[in-house]
């Protein structure tokens, strides 16, 4: 890196000692010393300035280390103790290491074991970087001397002369490489440079398929059993009381090929409402429930967490994600938060041996909206 | 036996002859940097970079970044016989198995929060002080690009372990994704290699983790640093500091022994904050499964305004010819932080812009001294709290008892109501400072003590100040508004721009028109004749 504009202090300084330089000697050094003369408060016609003078650098102020070769003393030996503990530390972090070892643990302890190690491995590394920084730092302020120095800075500008010279140096260039009068290979460059970055997107359409259909339809079929989630028994009606709730997934799910994937659109919620809870429902989704049992998609409409909490008294679905409120017994329909559409329904409906089935896929796509959704 | 001395001697001339290395030595090592406790805020989150580094590194020796599924039968028996992913099983590992790995984990995420916490608090520093002003632009907008890039960078780190929590993170980025209208579901289906959650995100995220992001960090923090060097650190206001000097201590011995020992305090608060206080405890929120999620689950702070945006913005959807546009996520999640970072990365243009000021600037503003930027600084910064507590509006109603709607609403008026407040009080307080310095200037410091006149008169004695202090108060210009120009020439002939130049003299005018001019000597001589005092 060139550094021309170089802010090396312009005064070269012993550390001071109460003998070597007297305040007002670093004063001047410092204070006045730079390019900028402070103006007087008066000017030499006798009219007031506009401003205040600049009194320059405030004396500076001895410590007492700077002055009592005792202090001085307690302060090295203050900074060799520091490095003294740090080095306690590593011991620490040492000894911890190889003596407390959560493998032998047994199950029940592992916890109390992993944080033991963890804190005493902790504190030793802690400790260890911690003393080194606080003895650097108590060197450096009690010890290295605590003048300020004056350096100049000019301003980020170049010269005029600079300025010509290198404006010049790239005309002759820019001459040199005929890009002004050799039109052919300008145009011709640019058009096999701009392209470039094809090379760089065109690869990325491998990243993954095309999204097609696959966003609207999930692993629910007409006549798919619901089994519980996670423990995957298959539901009566009989077994479901009133106020019940049950998280669903379709039967078989677990042994398609991308389980997590259909998981991630087919998981619902299943409700049983009792008989007159169930009058504020649309007329078009009349006979989707089995005796007072509904389900609903638990992908949220906002953008996509699973809406997992129900209010036993208000019948209402909460998503803890945003807090999007959907109302059972009017269709999930939103009733607070930020998602814009009701949680789809999935038609209910049960088999010969009275499991409850799907009667049909929900008839819209479940989950956030996209562009192509309709 | 050769002295110290002549060793250290030979080595530097094989370096110096090898290099020419002794020019540069002599310059930086007498080269000064002003100092202020101010300025180690930037240090703090180059210090914390770097041990993300270190401890990052440290964490990939055991880190399996895949989705591979796997049955767990390691040492944490709560959650033996589960199906979970190659990832979680490897961040399970790290904090039980491996010995020291979850302190590594626990420094790696407590420093991230801190690398992110102190850029914010630099970047404000910066911002009140006018450090970003000519011709310092350039790290401004360097320091954005790294605010935005370590956004995304906790986001992907929280994401790797595919715990329960992590996985509804990138739920919620599936979602926002979808929401881009024609793009979306090409851009999700790419990023997650087909449907949500698929098997490549991990590995992909991965590498965008511990390799593209943090190469773009090194360089963009070299940019950042060497910039610092060259253009060479601003200074408060104060005697003998002028526009054309650096006061300061001088880069080697003391400038090194304090920057080089901060990073080691810097690195052992982190470690003994992360021995004591548990960050993430994955192995409480199970492996991630689509089909559930914790309720009061919070992102990592630094994302907690998009989390608040998300919560607080009205669902609306547009549906039109067959299309969908799902306003109620695309706002929130990318117009409004978009609009946001770009009028930040932009302010240092809008303000030079507004003042006509073209000249450098190396002595920093007080921020009382410029009160309309102050106040838009706090405007923006309630703006963001009232944000991060609206993204935390489930845990405020379950701890305090309150209603989730009646929060919720509350929060979406204070966002209109409360910033504009809190500008005119900042406001107001400045120029208030501003006329107790010009008090203290020019009637100096009460001292409590009474005196009584030979006429009765009972007065206080006030002490003048130093003239140091004098000097601290009344060295910074304060502009008066740009004149709007005639709408023509001398020639009257009519100017061109008139639109523009009548939008400047009114964003002058918003910045200028309430102005405490600092005393000047004619004042104090005024006061002096009159016999005042
Ligand atoms: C630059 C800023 C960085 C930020 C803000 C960041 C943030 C995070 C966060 C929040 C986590 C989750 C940790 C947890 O609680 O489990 C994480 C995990 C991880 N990070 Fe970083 N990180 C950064 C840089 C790096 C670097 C440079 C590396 C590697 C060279 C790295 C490697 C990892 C690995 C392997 C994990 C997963 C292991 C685990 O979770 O235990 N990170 N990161
Ligand atoms: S994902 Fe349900 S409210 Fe946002």
């Amino acid at each position: 890196m060139t550094d021309q504009n170089d802010g090396t202090a312009d005064v070269a300084h012993e550390p001071p000692t109460a003998t070597s330089t007297s305040n007002e000697e670093i004063q001047r050094a410092g204070g006045l010393d730079d390019s900028e003369a402070p103006a007087p408060s008066t000017t030499s016609s006798g009219e007031l300035a506009t401003r205040f003078a600049d009194p320059g650098l405030p004396a500076h102020t001895y410590r007492r280390s700077d002055i009592d070769p005792a202090a001085a003393k307690r302060r090295e030996r203050e900074v060799a103790a520091l490095f003294g503990l740090s080095t306690l530390g590593t011991l620490l972090f040492i000894v911890a290491y190889f003596a407390v070892k959560p493998a032998d643990a047994s199950p029940s302890e592992l916890i109390a074991r992993v944080g033991l190690s963890t804190k005493l491995l902790g504190l030793g590394l802690g400790l260890s970087l911690f003393c080194i920084g606080a003895a650097a730092i108590h060197w450096a302020k009690t010890l290295m001397p605590d003048d300020e120095v004056v350096g100049v800075r000019k301003p980020m500008r170049s010269s005029d002369e600079d300025r010509r010279e290198a404006i010049a140096a790239l005309k002759e260039g820019a001459a040199g490489a005929g890009l002004g009068r050799r039109k052919l290979i300008r145009n011709s460059m640019l058009g096999a440079l701009a392209p470039l970055g094809l090379l760089a997107i065109i690869p990325l359409r491998d990243l993954g398929p095309l999204p097609g259909a696959k966003l609207t339809g999930t692993a629910w079929k007409a006549g798919k059993r619901l089994i519980s989630d996670p423990a995957g028994h298959p539901i009566k009606a009989a077994d479901v009381p009133i106020g019940g709730v049950v998280h669903i997934l379709p039967e078989g799910i677990e042994k398609m090929e991308h389980r997590l994937n259909e998981e991630a659109k087919a998981t619902a919620i299943l409700i049983r409402l009792a008989p007159e809870d169930l009058t504020r429902q649309r007329a078009d989704r009349k006979g989707w429930d089995v005796s007072g049992i509904v389900a609903y998609s638990k992908v949220c409409t906002h953008v996509g967490c699973p809406v997992g909490l129900y209010e036993q008294q208000t019948h209402h679905l909460l998503c803890p994600c945003h807090q999007s409120t959907f109302d059972v017994e009017r269709n999930c329909a939103v009733i607070f938060g930020p998602a814009a559409r009701p949680l789809p329904q999935l038609k209910l409906t049960t088999d010969s041996e009275g499991y409850l089935v799907a009667a049909q896929d929900f008839d819209e796509p479940v989950g956030p909206s996209y562009w192509e959704r309709g | 036996m050769a002295t110290l001395e002549q060793r250290a001697g030979n080595a530097a001339n094989e370096i110096d002859e090898r290099f020419g290395s002794a020019n540069f030595v002599k310059r930086s090592a007498r080269k000064i940097f002003p100092d202020h406790w101010s300025f180690m805020l930037g240090e703090i989150a180059l210090y914390s970079f770097i041990i993300l580094l270190l401890t990052g590194t440290f964490l990939t020796l055991w880190f399996t970044p895949s989705q591979g599924e796997v049955v767990y039968e390691g040492s944490y028996v709560p959650l033996h016989g589960l199906t979970m992913s190659e990832a979680y099983a490897s961040t399970l590992r790290i904090s039980f198995d491996v010995r020291g790995g979850l302190i590594i984990r626990q420094i790696h995420h407590w420093a991230a929060l801190i690398f992110a916490a102190s850029m914010f608090v630099h970047a404000s520093r910066v911002f009140f002080t006018g450090a970003f002003r000519k011709p310092r632009e350039t790290n401004w907008l360097i320091g954005v690009g790294l605010i935005t890039l370590t956004i995304i960078e906790g986001l992907l780190g929280y994401s790797l372990p595919d715990d329960l929590l992590s996985g509804t993170g990138f739920r919620i980025a599936e979602g926002v994704l979808l929401a881009i209208p024609l793009v979306g579901t090409y851009l999700s289906f790419f990023l997650f290699g087909g449907e949500f959650p698929g098997e490549d995100l991990i590995p992909r995220i991965y590498t965008m983790h511990v390799l593209l992001l943090p190469g773009i960090f090194l360089a963009l923090i070299t940019a950042h640093l060497m910039l610092v060097w060259y253009q060479k650190h601003t200074q408060y206001p104060g005697p003998g500091r002028t526009e054309k000097n650096t006061v300061g201590y001088p880069f080697f011995p003391v400038y090194t022994a304090k920057a080089g020992g901060f990073f080691f305090i810097v690195f052992g608060v982190t470690t003994l904050l992360s021995a004591f206080a548990t960050i993430n405890p994955i192995w409480l929120f199970g492996p991630y499964t689509p089909t559930q999620v914790t309720a009061g689950s919070q992102p990592d702070f630094y994302m907690g305004f998009l989390e608040g945006v998300l919560r607080l913005f009205p669902n609306w959807e547009i549906q039109a010819w067959g299309f969908t546009l799902p306003l109620n996520v695309l706002i929130p999640t990318l117009v409004i932080p978009g609009l946001l970072f770009t009028s930040m990365a932009l302010y240092p243009m809008i303000e030079r812009w507004v003042t006509g000021d073209n000249s450098e600037h190396h002595v920093l503003d007080r921020p009382r001294n410029v009160p309309t930027r102050t106040g838009l600084g706090v405007m923006a910064i309630t703006t963001w709290l009232i944000l991060l507590a609206a993204g935390a509006n489930d845990v405020i109603a379950i701890t305090f008892h309150l209603s989730i709607n009646a929060i919720t609403w509350f929060f979406r008026i204070a966002i209109f109501v409360v910033p504009p407040i809190a500008y005119v009080v900042t406001k107001r307080i400045c120029l208030g400072l501003q006329r107790r310095d010009r008090d203290l200037v020019l009637h100096g410091r009460e001292t409590g003590r009474i005196v009584r006149l030979p006429n009765g008169e009972m007065i206080e004695v006030h002490e003048p100040i130093s003239e140091t202090e004098r000097y601290k108060l009344t060295a910074h210009q304060v502009p008066e508004p740009i004149q709007l120009e005639p709408s023509t020439d001398t020639n009257g002939i009519p100017r061109r721009r008139v639109l523009a130049s009548k939008m400047r003299a009114r964003a002058s005018r918003f910045y200028f028109e309430d102005r405490v001019p600092p005393p000047t000597p004619s004042d104090t001589h005024e006061l002096e004749s009159s016999g005042h005092h």
